[in-house]
């Protein structure tokens, strides 16, 4: 099946940095794909550069972006910005400091309406407490008239979610929703964008650091590394059997109910060095922290490659499934 | 709550501390005025050049400035407590009328100076905002130091020069041109004319502060999380300027403006002067030179209403602009 959104060799540049390095990837319609890594692996710069709202400075180098037989990246500015929350929508971090303070919920949502679908301003009012009953926000109609700060994070983050289902996007990016949010409400946003996708079936492109989402909201996930994608497969096969050093030093290093190795009882395993060491890599960038660094890692960037059961990765060692697995048995209980 | 009720609340609020606030101000200006050597008997005696000691004691009695200073408090009180302002002994008329006269002069000198500063003041701002650090932010920010550092009646004398005498487009001087018979429309354009100038070097002080301040609010504001929202929304710049940058923007801008009215009315005695406008300004720099102080003590207390209600209607824009500020 061919994607709904391709990404083909991605790079992009600071003036005096790569952070992202010819990143590939397809999404397909309906799916749910997550990208986790940690900060500075250039997550959340791939989802700004898909909208084409990098910050200033930065830059993309070269990649192409299709959506629909169109590239995202070679679209003239004014074409772009018509997609911007009509085909590819996006919600933010940060709920509390997303919203316009001084304009009413209603307003912010009825903006995209009138904006994207012609809507008149009553006609954008009865849909936007349309959209704020489809995220479940009780009271739609007083909430119209509301501004964001009467309203708690969950709550705002909800209504982003609404201004982002607006125009029933083909593809919604979420970059890391849940962060800012506490753990209860964490479980509902998820579910609330989990529910959307299936209703809208909208394609769901989940940014994020939290492993722990991963597996119960993706169908797929990339792990990045320094700006570069290290392995790629679907959750459960990822948890169960991670062949890249780096996410089987993840998996490793997430506290799990069911481990032996609680971190009550031991030390948590951690990942020696940090992200900063990519920097000066010739070879492969996580050869400086990886336990299995052969010779060559230190000089050839390891290429994406299959491996068994549908999934790819970047990575010079031998991994066959039988030689990994065995030692991490602390991954299976995932 | 709502918007209605959220800014009523602000205005009740503000009504109530406005009271004890006026009667400080009637009070304290009183006693200041008394420290002033000479009183207005002196003067009208000096001026005629041939007084006795017995005609200056007949017009200290009959103005009652022989009495007791409290004494002279308690009537001025019990004057303003029946709407009364007091009786000018120079002028021969009570104060409120010739306050009556000069007030309109005035407030539509300042009305205009406060508009084309804030319009002025806040385009520039937006104008450097969004071309900040190129050549147009660097070309306005050295103008716009110029307007700041360069004294008011410097600005009016040199505009007079350039647009009264060299190309004879303004009138130098006065508020309307006299012997006129214009009505309507034409009226409007006369008395525009002869404000364009004094309301101009006026202001220019308040556009350079106003624009340095409406820059600095626009980038902050640009830099915010909600900007990021609305650029993924598909906003084109100038929608997202306006519509959600401009309006976060303007609080600081009208915070400042509003303490910076009764500084518009000291500024005001200096342009009145250079332009001979007639207004309050003038008047209050009359009364002082002729220690006429039942006038002057009448423009002290207007002005102090005139802050008051000005940094009401700033608190009642804040309210509406901002729907975080409420009634506390």
């Amino acid at each position: 099946m061919t994607p709904l959104l391709d990404v083909r060799d991605l790079t992009i540049c600071f003036p005096n940095a790569t952070p992202v390095r010819n990143l590939s990837f397809g999404l397909a319609p309906a799916e749910a794909l997550a990208i986790v890594g940690e900060s500075g692996s250039g997550k959340s710069l791939t989802a700004l550069a898909l909208m084409r709202l990098l910050p200033g400075a930065a830059r993309i180098a070269s990649g192409r972006v299709r959506l629909d037989n169109d590239d995202l990246l070679a679209l003239p500015e004014v074409e772009m910005r018509s997609r911007r929350g009509r085909d590819i929508a996006m919600i933010f971090q940060e709920p509390m400091t997303s919203l316009n303070p001084v304009l009413t919920i209603g307003r912010q949502i009825a903006e995209v309406l009138q904006l994207h679908r012609g809507l008149t301003k009553a006609q954008a009012r009865r849909e936007a407490a349309e959209l704020l009953d489809l995220v479940r926000i009780p009271n739609p109609e007083r909430c119209l008239d509301d501004h964001p700060h009467r309203l708690s994070g969950g709550m705002r983050q909800r209504v982003m979610i609404a201004i982002a289902a607006a125009c029933r996007p083909k593809i919604l990016i979420a970059d890391e929703p849940t962060t800012a949010l506490d753990v209860t409400i964490q479980a509902q946003v998820l579910e609330l964008l989990d529910r959307l996708r299936r209703e809208l079936s909208l394609s769901l492109l989940l940014i994020t650091h939290d492993l722990g989402l991963v597996g119960q909201w993706a169908d797929r996930v990339i792990v990045m590394y320094a700006g570069r994608k290290v392995e790629e497969a679907s959750p459960g096969i990822l948890f169960e059997r991670p062949l890249h050093p780096y996410t089987r030093g993840l998996l490793a290093a997430s506290p799990r109910l069911h481990d032996r190795l609680h971190y009550r009882s031991a030390r948590l395993a951690e990942i020696p060095g940090n992200i900063a060491s990519a920097a000066t890599q010739a070879g492969c960038p996580f050869a400086p922290r990886c336990p299995d660094r052969l010779a060559r890692c230190r000089t050839n960037v390891p290429d994406e490659r299959d491996a068994a059961s549908g999934r790819r990765v970047a990575c010079h060692v031998d991994l066959t499934e039988s030689s990994r697995g065995l030692h991490h048995d602390a991954a299976l209980s995932y | 709550m709502s918007n209605i009720q959220r800014i009523g609340n602000t205005f009740r609020r503000t009504i109530l501390q406005a009271i004890p606030t006026v009667i400080g101000i009637i009070v304290i200006n009183f006693f200041l005025l008394q420290l002033a050597p000479g009183d207005a008997a002196d003067v009208l005696a000096g001026e005629s050049g041939s007084a006795t000691m017995e005609t200056v004691a007949a017009l200290r009695a009959r103005f009652g400035l022989d009495q007791p200073v409290l004494l002279q408090l308690v009537a001025y009180l019990d004057n303003l407590a029946h709407l009364s302002l007091g009786y000018s002994p120079r002028y021969n008329l009570p104060v409120a009328d010739i306050i009556g006269q000069r007030l309109p002069g005035t407030v539509a000198l300042m009305a205009t100076a406060l508009v084309i500063a804030l319009a002025g003041g806040i385009a520039l701002g937006i104008v450097m905002a969004t071309f900040a650090g190129r050549w147009p932010d660097r070309l306005i920010s050295i103008v716009v130091t110029l307007f700041y550092s360069i004294p008011g009646f410097w600005i009016g004398l040199m505009l007079i020069l350039l647009f009264s005498v060299k190309l004879g487009w303004l009138p130098s001087g006065g508020a309307a041109t006299i012997g006129a018979d214009v009505s309507g429309f034409d009226l409007l354009i006369d008395r525009a004319r002869y404000m364009v100038l004094p309301a101009l070097s006026l202001s220019l002080f308040y556009i350079a502060i106003y624009s340095r301040l409406a820059r600095a609010a626009m980038l902050e504001a640009q830099a915010q999380d909600y900007v990021r929202t609305a650029a993924a929304k598909g906003l084109s710049p100038l929608t997202i300027t306006v519509r959600h940058v401009l309006r976060n923007a303007l609080l600081p801008v009208t915070t400042v403006a509003g303490m910076h009215f009764g500084g518009l009315l000291g500024g005001a005695v200096v342009v009145e002067t250079v332009y001979s406008w007639p207004g309050l300004g003038r008047l209050a720099f009359e009364a002082v030179m002729s220690r006429d102080f039942s006038v002057l003590l009448g423009i002290l207390l207007l002005s102090s209403l005139l802050v008051i209600v000005a940094n009401m209607t700033v608190d009642l824009v804040q309210a509406w602009l901002d729907p975080r500020i409420e009634a506390r």
